[in-house]
């Protein structure tokens, strides 16, 4: 065994003291969930406050446990795994609810609970008119629940049941409004791409139980190193799979605009912080696979890589604010996926972008909820402008999201995402140049869509429509955001200050190697992105400020605005590659079902009922025919026996 | 005399019973024909008993013609409850229950 594959070596101690308290995390905002679901009407007074209460609870407990782990001494005792119960307990097999809390799942706990509670209060202001309030938050309960459970999970198994559960709190998140039909479209779009996804996970957890026998994190990272260069290959790729399903990466990115059908809150929370980065945190959390399958990790890196741009040029030529956002939370997450493609140097990047991302766009989401909240529902941005006057705080906390995700220093997203195109950089070799380049082009794309979004939504002439009335969001909205602003300015500084969060996440991801000979310098790729965003910056200034933006959306523009106003045809790529073979597939079944199965059974029958009706045409109810009828047997009877005697 | 006549007197009644209940109509006149072959069967086995030495025939014979009295009381009555309904005693009337 090489000193490298020992240094990989993965256990967990056992849970003792505090930390016997991590399954509070995930009962509590299920148990509220049950309690909201099975009460019904009576507790439409208080259900937003106990919906509220389990996020905060869980925080809490997070930022408890968060600061144990601190407390502890680095290496192996920083993770810990807590038994809860044997799930499925046959002979030698074990399927185990055990949680497993680490560096990399208490940052995750405290991403969702954290920014799940600012979401929650926020979603009192914003559901406060909605009859159903009480089951919103009774379902973002449930997703709280099902996401803690993905991330606290410490198997495979465990992991796909919050994987599950994610996805069907998305769906039901997505189809809240069940009286809209595009929401349902859009439910129902989700849940479909995410089961493509959701294949890959079931069959790669089938996968790692027929390879290794086993499903828990330590089982299988230990053998990795041992096995099967192709099996590993093809596991990574399963992952990667699911991932892109989970993760709205290209291929299956299409279902991530239409959830924007969903309340504003739950595009926040599952469609922008959350939910969406689930991708990532499998891959990041199934390094030791990758870290063998040079092969997987190159398809990653391709994935992130196609769709940061894919995102991003979507982003420039949507006029709905919130899918716009959400073109921008694909491309982010492409950023992610790349970073983590990129191997041990970069998992902890990604999973900071991650966090940063987290904290910025759910900001910025939250205040384009705020704007619609203003502009009576409005999301085309060409009905918005000049609001800033208007929305003050809802302009400063946006503009703060915005300055971060442009990634100007010394905002959340200058850290993650410089470093990012600085590793795409140090990877060397053509592969470098073409990844860092690519990254390099999505900075300066990103520039420009969030800066148009910018102008359009809050400078230049008011194109309001003539019954709106824009007025500032009431403070149990606009706190959530302040919050958020507050995180999207502070928390890359926090994170990157001293390495800290690269350091306290080596026991999950592994040891970073150590920075090598750099490419480019980084100061002088620092300027180069600066430059290149400003450049992006200039662009949006040049094309949207200059001149008043029109109120319907021109017609004479290029064949890439159409593609790009069309999503890249993703919608089209999936009907030719997923719902077309479906269909078909499915009609070959049915035919095979009818003609076939259907025919054999029904043939049988009609045989036998043809037969019988032409043999009861014998009973003809005349006495005499059966009268000969018993006189021709006997004779026969007699002729028979006379035979069988002398014969 | 022989008993072979008798055998060939029970024969020829019980083909004339046969053929009257295949080819006659009136449920009275079937069913004397069938009296016919029953009383024909008993002469065989009234014959056979004698050519036998034995009375076992005999004692069969005796509980056909118990069996045909009670029969006539049933099927009497059958022909005279259909004739009372449909005003005819033809057995080709009776045909309902058929396919």
């Amino acid at each position: 065994m090489s000193p490298a594959v020992s240094a990989a070596t993965t256990s967990y101690v056992h849970a003792s003291g505090v930390f016997n308290l991590t399954f509070l995390l995930v009962l509590i905002p299920a148990a509220s969930a049950a309690v909201l679901f099975l009460s019904g009407r009576r507790s439409n007074a208080w259900g937003h406050l106990l919906g509220i209460a389990a996020p905060i609870a869980s925080f809490v407990i997070g930022l408890v446990l968060f600061f144990a782990l601190i407390g502890r001494d680095g290496g192996q005792s920083r993770q810990i795994d807590q038994f809860l119960y044997s799930w499925v307990p046959v002979g030698s097999f074990h399927a185990n609810v055990s949680l497993l809390i680490d560096p990399l799942s208490s940052v995750f706990v405290l991403l969702i609970t954290g920014v799940g509670s600012a979401i929650h209060v926020y979603s009192i202001g914003y559901m406060g008119h909605d009859p159903d309030r009480r089951r919103f938050f009774a379902e973002m309960n449930l997703f709280v629940a099902a996401m803690l459970l993905l991330v606290l999970a410490d198997n495979y198994l465990l992991l796909y049941v919050g994987w599950e559960g994610v996805g069907l709190a998305s769906y039901l998140l997505i189809g809240f409004w069940t009286y809209k039909p595009s929401a349902a479209v859009a439910a129902k779009k989700a849940f479909l791409v995410n089961r493509v996804g959701d294949l890959g996970l079931s069959f790669a957890v089938m996968l790692m139980f027929a390879t290794f026998g086993t499903f828990t994190f330590t089982g299988v990272f230990n053998a990795s190193p041992h096995a099967q260069s192709g099996t590993m290959t093809a596991l990574g790729l399963l992952l990667l799979l699911a991932a892109c399903g989970k993760s709205a990466q290209v291929p299956l990115q299409s279902w991530l605009l239409d959830a924007m059908e969903g309340p504003t809150p739950v595009s926040a929370l599952i469609h922008a912080a959350t939910m969406v980065t689930a991708g990532v945190y499998l891959i990041a959390r199934s390094h030791p696979i990758y870290d063998v399958s040079v092969d997987a990790r190159t398809a990653v890196e391709v994935v992130g890589a196609v769709t940061l741009v894919v995102g991003a040029i979507i982003g420039c030529a949507y006029d709905d604010i919130k899918k716009v956002l959400a073109a921008s939370t694909m491309s982010q997450i492409g950023y992610m996926m790349l970073a983590v493609g990129l191997g041990p140097t970069a998992y902890a990047i990604g999973i900071m972008h991650l966090l940063t991302h987290g904290f910025f766009k759910a900001n910025m989401f939250l205040g384009a909820g705020s704007v619609m909240h203003g502009m009576n529902d409005e999301v085309n941005m060409r009905r918005y402008g000049g609001l800033a006057k208007v929305m003050p705080v809802t302009f400063a906390t946006f503009a703060c999201g915005y300055l971060a995700i442009i990634g100007l220093p010394p905002f959340a997203g200058f850290f993650s995402k410089d470093k990012i195109i600085e590793a795409a950089f140090d990877k060397g070799g053509a592969e470098g140049w073409i990844l860092g380049l690519i990254a390099l082009l999505g900075a300066g794309i990103t520039a420009f869509y969030m800066s148009r979004l910018m102008i359009m939504t809050f400078f230049g002439n008011r194109r309001w429509a003539r019954d709106a009335h824009p007025h500032e969001s009431p403070s149990v909205m606009t706190g959530p955001m302040i919050l958020l602003a507050i995180g999207s300015v502070v928390a890359g500084f926090l994170l990157v200050l001293g390495a800290s969060l690269q350091h306290f996440l080596t026991p999950s991801v592994g040891k970073s190697v150590e920075e090598g000979a750099h490419t480019i310098a980084p100061l002088v790729l620092t300027l180069i992105t600066l430059v290149v965003v400003a450049g992006g910056v200039g662009a949006a200034w040049w094309l949207v400020w200059r001149k008043p933006v029109p109120v319907e959306q021109p017609l004479n523009v290029t064949q890439l605005t159409w593609a790009a106003r069309r999503s890249l045809y993703g919608d089209a790529v999936n009907e030719a590659v997923f719902m077309r073979p479906g269909a078909y597939l499915t009609r070959a079944l049915v035919f095979f079902d009818g003609r076939g199965v259907d025919g054999f059974v029904n043939g049988l029958a009609a045989v036998v009922g043809g037969s019988s009706a032409r043999a009861r045409r014998m009973q003809t109810g005349f006495a005499r025919s059966y009268a000969l009828g018993i006189l021709g047997g006997a004779l026969v009877l007699t002729a028979a026996l006379l035979v069988v005697r002398t014969g | 005399m022989s008993p072979d006549y008798y055998l060939y007197l029970s024969a020829v009644l019980f083909t004339i019973g046969a053929t009257g209940v295949l080819v006659r109509r009136n449920a009275i006149v079937v069913f004397m024909c069938i009296e016919l072959m029953l009383n024909a069967v008993n002469l065989t086995l009234v014959t056979f008993a004698r050519i036998n030495g034995s009375l076992d025939g005999q004692i069969i014979a005796f509980f056909v013609m118990v069996v045909a009295a009670a029969e006539v009381v049933v099927g009497l009555a059958i022909i005279m409850s259909i004739f009372r309904s449909r005003r005819s005693a033809s057995v080709d009337d009776a045909n309902l229950l058929k396919y």
